[in-house]
Parts: C-alpha cells; sequence; structure tokens
C-alpha cells in the first residue's frame, strides 16, 4: 500500500519522536494533541531534534538536515478531523484505557477504510484496542523505544486479527524510517516489558527496603552484566510516572501480584519525582 | 570578549555536567564517559544562549563541540564575527 500521510496522536516524548522520524523520511505528518502547549512544545522540540539528529548519529556518517523543511510537512493541530487524509496512524497517548478506547473510536470513525493504525504502547493488549475499532484486521501494535529517533529496532505486535498485509505495511513504513521491527505475538507487555517492568519494580523495591542505594543496583547492571544502562536510569528515562502505569496495566491484566508496584515507586510519582523528565527520579539530571 | 573569558564560562557549564579532574584542554569531553552524545545539544543550546550566537549547519560538528578548547575556539570565531 501507498503511505504517504502518516497522522501521529499524542505529542507526548513518543509521539514527539516519532513524528520527527517521519518527517525526516519525508513523509507528511499530521500531529495531533489536546494541548496547544504541547504541540508548542513539539515544534520546538523536532526542530531541534533533526537539527541535531546528525549529531547524534555517530554511527552514521550524516549531513545536517534542514530542520525547517521537516518542521514545514508536520500540521500541529487539535483537531482530528485532517485524519481523515490519514493512510496510517501511530497513536502515542497515555497508557490508560480510559484515555486510549475514545480515541480509537473517534479514528475509527474519521480515518479512510483503507487506514492502518499502530498503537505505540508498552503494555495494553493490542487484540483490545482492535475491539474499540471495526478494522480489527488493520490494528497492530509499534512498540517504539524512546528515543525514538536513535532506536532503530521496535517491537512489533500481532494482535488476534492482524492481518499478514497489515504487517507487512507496517515494516515497511518502518524500513523507510530506517527501523526495524521483531515481530511477536500480543500479550500483555509483549515481551519486552513484561520483562522490563519486573525488573525495574524489583530494583525499586532494593532500594525501598535499604538493600542498596540506586547507584549500587546500577552499577551491577552496567559493570557485572555489561548492560548499556541499568534499570533505575532506564526507569527514569522512560519516566516513573509512564512505569507505574504500566505495571498497574500488567497487574490488572494477568491479576498476578507479581506486578504490584512498589509502594516507593507510586510515592516518588506522586511526589512529582518522574524522572529524567522533571530532572529528579532516581537521580538528578540538570536542564 | 576575550578567549579567556570564554573559556572560563565554558569550564564552568562543563563543570555542572562531568568531573573536570584530569581533562585537558584537547582532551575529548565525551570520552570522559561522564557524558554522551546527548550532551552535545545541551552544549549548543549553552553556547547559543550563554554568548548570543547562532551555531548554524556548517558548524554543527562533533569536532566543534569536543573539547574546551574546541568550544571556546568555536564561541571566540562566531562573537569575532559578529
Amino acid at each position: 500500500m501507498n503511505i504517504e500521510t502518516v497522522g501521529v496522536i499524542g505529542a507526548g516524548v513518543m509521539g514527539i519522536g516519532v513524528a520527527q522520524v517521519l518527517a525526516q523520511a519525508d513523509y507528511k505528518v499530521t500531529l495531533v494533541d489536546v494541548s496547544e502547549v504541547a504541540l508548542a512544545r513539539a515544534e520546538q522540540e523536532i526542530r531541534q531534534g533533526v537539527r541535531f539528529y546528525h549529531l547524534l548519529r555517530q554511527d552514521q556518517e550524516l549531513k545536517p538536515l534542514d530542520a525547517a523543511a521537516a518542521v514545514a510537512r508536520i500540521t500541529f493541530t487539535t483537531d482530528m478531523g485532517p485524519m481523515q487524509g490519514a493512510d496510517f496512524v501511530i497513536e502515542n497517548v497515555t497508557e490508560k484505557w480510559a484515555v486510549k478506547q475514545p480515541v480509537y473510536a473517534t479514528l475509527d470513525q474519521v480515518c479512510p477504510p483503507h487506514c492502518l493504525f499502530a498503537a505505540n504502547t508498552s503494555a495494553i493488549p493490542i487484540t483490545q484496542i482492535a475491539a474499540a475499532t471495526q478494522r480489527p484486521s488493520q490494528v497492530l501494535g509499534i512498540h517504539f523505544m524512546n528515543p525514538v529517533p536513535l532506536k532503530d529496532t521496535v517491537e512489533l505486535i500481532r494482535g488476534y486479527h492482524t492481518t499478514e498485509e497489515t504487517l507487512a505495511a507496517a515494516l515497511a513504513l518502518l524500513a523507510s524510517m530506517g527501523k526495524m521491527g521483531i515481530v511477536v505475538n500480543d500479550s500483555p507487555g509483549f515481551v519486552s516489558n513484561r520483562v522490563l517492568m519486573l525488573t525495574v519494580n524489583e530494583a525499586i523495591f532494593l532500594v525501598h527496603e535499604n538493600v542498596t542505594t540506586p547507584e549500587n543496583v546500577d552499577q551491577i547492571f552496567t559493570q557485572c552484566f555489561g548492560h548499556k544502562m541499568g534499570p533505575l536510569a532506564t526507569a527514569d528515562l522512560i519516566g516513573l510516572d509512564t512505569i507505574l502505569l504500566s505495571l498497574e496495566v500488567l497487574y490488572e491484566q494477568f491479576s498476578d501480584p507479581k506486578f504490584r508496584p512498589c509502594p516507593l515507586l507510586r510515592q516518588m510519582v506522586n511526589a512529582g519525582l518522574t524522572g529524567r523528565k522533571s530532572g529528579q527520579g532516581f537521580f538528578t539530571y540538570s536542564s | 570578549m576575550n578567549h579567556e573569558k570564554i573559556k572560563a564560562k565554558v569550564v564552568a557549564f562543563l563543570g555542572q555536567h562531568l568531573p573536570l579532574d584530569g581533562l585537558g584542554d584537547s582532551d575529548s569531553i565525551f570520552k570522559t564517559k561522564a557524558v554522551n552524545s546527548l550532551f552535545a545539544m545541551q552544549l549548543v543550546l549553552f553556547v547559543e544562549k550563554e554568548f548570543g550566537i547562532q551555531v548554524e549547519n556548517e558548524d554543527l560538528e562533533m569536532s566543534n563541540f569536543e573539547s574546551i578548547n574546541a568550544v571556546t575556539g568555536l564561541v571566540a570565531r562566531k562573537t569575532s564575527a559578529q
């Protein structure tokens, strides 16, 4: 299928990254958010993101990109109306079913029949999302990694009704964005988050129980295991609020107490210590 | 602004983000492992704000932000050209 215009729903950290990479790959992009403030910030961040892209990709020999041209390919709007021109939609709204469900109901009405929907979710089952539409065979999951412009591999999730055509179109779109997809079947948290969220949560319990410090936890992963980043720095990067939401979704989906969020995590989120984006999580960040 | 003043401001900024002990003026700040390439963005935004200059695409190269001397040299060039 021919994809020219891609709708991106949600101008948070993930939506901004997705819109940037699509614009860099010459797609026309419609970026929708409920907040004008978020859209204004998105425009700034995408401009800087494109401008600095070649600096951050030292693995590739890139020339500086035209930031103004990339931003000009993006329509920033609070209106879902322009989604009637979308061939493919990537949804990045908050990981709460009560927020996602009405978004899909609206998209299903507004978008043309051929349009495919990709949920950029880290935990909510794709089959459940697909059921909120009249086109479940055209719905799949794409779990982008953060920061989106720098992470070249994603987890691609096949929902119960997702067809091979839908998967193929999504893989082709990803390839044109310079990304590869690893296809897995639908299950809460898929592969990545089912393992990662438990690891992060257990790391937080270790700090909560005064077994050791955040620095020590992460050093054991970086220095003993050779991981690039420890679980707590990873949690700060993802955002502790997102970690909490993901754990709550897993807890609810599996009805298994092993996913119960650590009380320290909940307290930090309530206190506004959401990680890198707030300047403070398990570690301190200067802006 | 003279070279020494520029350098002092650059060093002060870097000191907020990485340990300066043993870091020579020409040493790569990225090889300290205290910062990664994402820090280059912060550094560009810092020099633009602090010194009121615009770093154009042709100067957006890692080599201009690699060390204390490189950043100071870039700012000196840009401010003297204004």
